[in-house]
């Protein structure tokens, strides 16, 4: 098969399929996570649009997400945290793929359940930050630091990207008890979907993990830095 | 499902990744960290946020070794966002600038 441009003309006009050497799941997974990306845009881009167009001052995110250590307050220490405790789940996921595609069961399951130990305490630290800011009195409609647009755009773009946290973390369990189960080495086919077990299923989770992380990277940067 | 190759790279390749992951979120936690102020803060805050993002689809995502048909076909489409971002902004400060002149003067 011809690579670059070439083998984009010849993949995107032949039969039947357009992605060559990507398992049909991978692909699908991919254009799901394209739209996700849509989505995760939209909410980006209208939190712009509210901070650009309000004529309050926007409340300091360095100074709202400050943690106090030792009676000193260190600015953003618990989404600082958290940006490495999802790193690491994405570094853990990525070499639990590749243990994954060597047939190596024992190091795949452990890297799973570690990944999906990082990404349960990143949710529960994301829990511990919203209640603390509920506390102190930021709800959808106002808080008490500035534009009332702050506590809509937080809880909407933090609660959303944590549902998916959430909902990965789920997948995680699952795939770890498949892959200690054997299930992926027999092909043994899936409760839910019937579809034989197979290494690529951790790949194709992995697409999924990472775009979690990929989106926080986003997050981090727009909501919490700018 | 004839011509599927896996994904399969050696683990030093993953491992410097992480490993630059976390150096550049460092470096953007003290964007934060050192104070920095206006057009300095942000094309900072860009540059790391386009390294991490690009690193974490190419390397950790496998995007660098897909064909270029899945390549386009997924990391292109998102281009039209930044026009959306381009007339959302656009929107939002005359929307900014309406506020200020009839609630405001």
């Amino acid at each position: 098969m011809a690579p670059g441009i070439k083998g984009l003309v010849s993949d995107w006009s032949s039969d039947q399929r357009a992605f060559k050497n990507v398992p049909w799941g991978k692909a699908m997974m991919w254009i799901f996570l394209l739209s996700d990306t849509f989505i995760f845009a939209c909410f980006l881009v209208g939190y712009m649009t509210v901070r650009i167009s309000t004529t309050d001052t926007w409340p300091d995110a360095s100074e709202v997400f400050a943690l106090n250590v030792a009676g000193e307050s260190v600015p953003l220490l618990l989404i600082a945290i958290m940006t490495f405790i999802l790193i690491s789940s994405s570094g853990t996921m990525a070499l639990a793929v590749k243990f994954g595609y060597e047939k190596n069961r024992k190091a795949t399951a452990i890297l799973l359940v570690l990944t999906a130990l990082l990404g349960a305490s990143f949710v529960g630290m994301q829990a511990f930050e919203w209640s603390k800011l509920i506390g102190e009195g930021v709800r959808p409609w106002g808080n008490p630091w500035g534009a009332a647009q702050f506590g809509a755009s937080f809880f909407l773009i933090t609660g959303f990207h944590g549902t998916h946290v959430s909902i990965g973390v789920i997948f995680l369990i699952i795939m770890a008890t498949k892959v200690i189960r054997g299930a992926l080495d027999d092909q043994r086919p899936g409760f839910l979907t019937g579809r034989k077990g197979r290494y690529e299923m951790v790949e194709t989770l992995g697409l999924y993990w990472h775009f979690v992380d990929l989106v926080w990277v986003f997050i981090f940067a727009f909501f919490y830095l700018w | 499902m004839a011509h599927e190759q896996s994904q399969q790279h050696p683990i030093a390749i993953y491992l410097w990744i992480w490993g630059l992951l976390f150096v550049l979120s460092v470096f953007s936690y003290l964007v934060d960290y050192l104070g920095f102020e206006g057009h300095l803060k942000w094309s900072l805050i860009t540059l790391f946020m386009l390294l991490k993002a690009g690193l974490i689809v190419s390397v950790f995502m496998h995007m660098a070794w897909e064909r270029m048909a899945i390549m386009c076909a997924i990391l292109v489409p998102p281009g039209v966002l930044l026009v959306l971002m381009g007339l959302m902004a656009l929107e939002a400060n005359h929307t900014l600038v309406t506020r200020l002149a009839f609630f405001f003067n």
